[in-house]
């Protein structure tokens, strides 16, 4: 589903990421660990298309097209879902309206017809209980006065409307409580299936108990130093990132 | 030269100026000629005209607007509120009062509104107490040109504790004329205590030939009175359009104002406020969208002159293009007007790298218990908020127009008179719909 070759990606000049190898087919849940400044967030922008991450060299294909000749929304439409770290405040905009132009736009460029006001109350209705999230959320501005937590049910809400078939889920745990942390996993595992994919990118294990990953990966220094299984993420657990921490200089 | 022009007008138009029996009417209008004369028109020579230039204005040689033009036919006039909504209507077309479009219904007791015309012949002495009361010495030639050649305009008359529960509408269609017309509406507006009403002004065009519509207004509310006051001023690409308010506001009472602007190749909006009374309070609030070669220019003057009085004041823009917006806030608070509060800022969005604001606001403190505040910002939409947007699958303009419009949107819906909103937003949709190839 997402083949990611040699890539290299620069911010401001400077390299970032220094030639990352990875492949996720669908149906697999990736997780990426690894110390801050490792290139985590710059590999999740770099994905989702946003400016001022330059790809230097290499490549990133999503089920055969090329990712990084795509604008941010044509990703979307192919499936590309970000959930943010740091969700945006937008003042002025209702967080329903958002969501229906968000759905309504990703159901054109997949060719499916626009929900009309109705359909799409439903929609969200059965979504917003699921996460346990009050209808106020709906009418405020898109996370303007949102708590922490509460940002990152939003963008557990659009990933549930949406549908991704790749969600990326950018330090997703941070902020969270125990309550939300379960909440938020149970709606992402119900987007697990033989058609999607998720790359959870996490500076925690904490978050991999909830939702548990076939694949770990260790970033550090804009390369990816180790890979295994989920028992990977336990042992760094324990370790930390120490031992990689030499190799980022290199 | 064009000064001349404007001040033959008055010769053309003499004879069809209403209240002609009127001597202290007569003397009025010819001292306000010989103001206009001796002035001309404002420069960006003088500093309250430092960055809008009327040049383009004395291009088009404009004509006086004398006899109306019989046989133009509209089928409905362009109204700001929802179909079957209640409201008393006014309608002049190219400065002209049509009573065939106006609909001013039932007004309770204690309520007179009417034409300028009418007045005139029903009450003089009264107008002749109010009419330049509020504006004597202010130094505006161009308010001195509206008061030589005021043609018509609508009265608003409320006694003590008259409320108005509809709202009053006036709708200017400009442009109907067979060429380039001026012409200058009158209004004025007295509110006796405890009074309320609220106003919309709808200026707006039918016809191809450019105009330019110079307004001025008189606004006098005595304590405890309440005007909300808005304007829509979607005047033809073409026309020019200058407004100056002269308002007045006694204890405990509100003068309430928002004011948006699509319209004219150029524009201004010129609004004096006098703050008279413990507990006087002002919102003079704005928005703007302007593009192409649209010049737009909201100048506002605030006195705070006795102690314990408010104002507020939030101006939004939007500018594209090469069109150039400018904002002048001017807030003065005298010696004795300690507990003042008052708050202005301006934003603006520039789309464009030609896109312009001037922007200046003052603050001048001679009270030393006051609070007082004022902000400016200039800028792009939020990147951040854009390729959020974007990251969800919403399409770049798309996510432009949205992020526009909210930027507006919060300003339109603080306004009182919700009845209008939907009118305002669809005038902000429509802005968006035509730039959005270019957006």
């Amino acid at each position: 589903m997402l083949e990611i070759k040699n890539l290299h990606a620069t911010v401001d000049g400077k390299e970032i990421l220094k030639g990352i190898d990875l492949t996720v087919k669908a149906g697999e849940v990736h997780a990426i660990m690894g110390p801050n400044g490792s290139g985590k967030s710059t590999l999740s922008y770099v994905l989702s298309g946003r400016e001022g991450y330059e790809v230097t060299e290499g490549e990133v294909t999503f089920k055969g097209k090329n990712l990084l000749e795509m604008a941010p929304e044509e990703r979307a439409g192919e499936g590309v879902f970000l959930a943010f770290q740091y969700p945006v405040e937008i003042p002025g905009v209702p967080n329903t309206t958002f969501l229906k132009e968000a759905l309504n736009s990703v159901r054109r460029y997949r060719g499916e017809g626009e929900l009309d006001a109705m359909q799409f109350v439903k929609l969200v209705r059965t979504k917003t209980k699921m996460l346990h999230m009050s209808d106020d959320m709906l009418k405020r501005a898109v996370n303007v006065g949102f708590s922490g937590g509460e940002k990152k049910r939003n963008e557990a809400l659009q990933m549930a409307v949406l549908e991704p078939s790749l969600a990326i889920l950018d330090e997703t745990d941070s902020g969270l409580d125990i309550d939300a942390l379960k909440t938020v996993s149970e709606s992402v595992n119900l987007l697990r299936s033989p058609d999607n994919a998720l790359l959870v990118i996490t500076h925690y294990q904490r978050l991999l108990d909830y939702i548990v990953p076939d694949h770990v990966h260790v970033l550090a220094g804009g390369r990816i130093r180790a890979s295994g299984g989920k028992e990977l993420a336990l042992e760094l657990e324990k370790t930390g990132y120490a031992e990689f921490a030499s190799g980022a200089a290199a | 030269m064009s000064d001349a022009t404007f001040s033959d007008h008055y010769g053309v138009l003499r004879d069809a100026l209403p209240g002609q029996g009127l001597p202290w009417l007569s003397r009025l209008r010819e001292s306000a000629l010989a103001e206009f004369s001796a002035k001309g028109l404002p420069t960006p020579r003088q500093e309250s005209w430092k960055y809008t230039s009327l040049r383009p204005l004395e291009k088009v040689g404009f004509g006086a607007t004398g006899a109306p033009r019989a046989c133009i036919s509209i089928d409905r006039a362009p109204s700001l509120l929802p179909a079957a909504s209640d409201s008393h209507r006014l309608v002049f077309v190219d400065g002209h009062h049509r009573a065939d479009l106006s609909t001013l219904g039932t007004l309770p007791a204690g309520a007179e509104l009417t034409t300028l015309r009418e007045m005139l012949a029903k009450d003089p002495d009264w107008l002749e107490a109010q009419l330049g009361s509020l504006s004597g010495d202010s130094d505006q030639p161009l308010l001195a040109l509206n008061t030589a050649m005021m043609m018509n305009g609508f009265v608003l008359r409320l006694a003590e504790g008259t409320v108005l529960h509809d709202p009053i509408e006036v709708i200017h269609l400009g442009g109907a004329g067979d060429r380039p017309l001026a012409y200058h509406p009158r209004n004025l507006i007295v509110l006796a205590p405890r009074s309320q009403a609220t106003l919309i002004e709808h200026y707006t065009h039918m016809g191809e030939q450019p105009y330019y519509a110079n307004s001025g207004t008189e606004v006098s509310l005595a304590d405890g009175a309440v005007l909300h006051h808005y304007k829509l001023q979607a005047d033809a690409l073409n026309a020019f359009h200058t407004a100056t308010v002269h308002a007045e506001v006694a204890a405990n009472a509100l003068y309430d104002a928002f004011g948006m602007t699509t319209g004219a190749r150029l524009s201004r909006n010129e609004i004096a406020v006098r703050l008279t009374g413990e507990g006087a309070n002002c919102h003079l609030n704005g928005a703007y969208l302007v593009r192409g070669d649209q010049h737009c220019d909201n100048t506002t003057k605030i006195d705070h002159l006795v102690p314990n009085t408010a104002c507020s004041e939030v101006f939004k823009g939007v500018v594209d293009d090469q069109a150039r917006a400018v904002f002048q806030g001017k807030i003065t608070v005298h010696r004795d007007a300690q507990h003042t509060n008052g708050h202005q800022l301006s934003k603006v969005l520039l789309l464009s790298d030609k896109a312009e604001i001037d922007t200046k606001p003052e603050l001048e403190i001679y009270a030393d218990d006051v609070v007082c505040s004022h902000g400016a910002t200039a800028g792009d939409l939020d990147h951040d908020a854009l390729f959020y947007l974007r990251a969800r699958g919403i399409p770049e303009k798309a996510a432009r127009a949205m992020l526009i419009e909210a930027f507006l949107a919060e300003s339109v819906h603080n306004i009182a008179a919700q009845g209008i909103c939907p009118a305002l937003m669809a005038s902000i949709g429509h802005w968006l719909a035509d730039r959005r190839g270019e957006l």
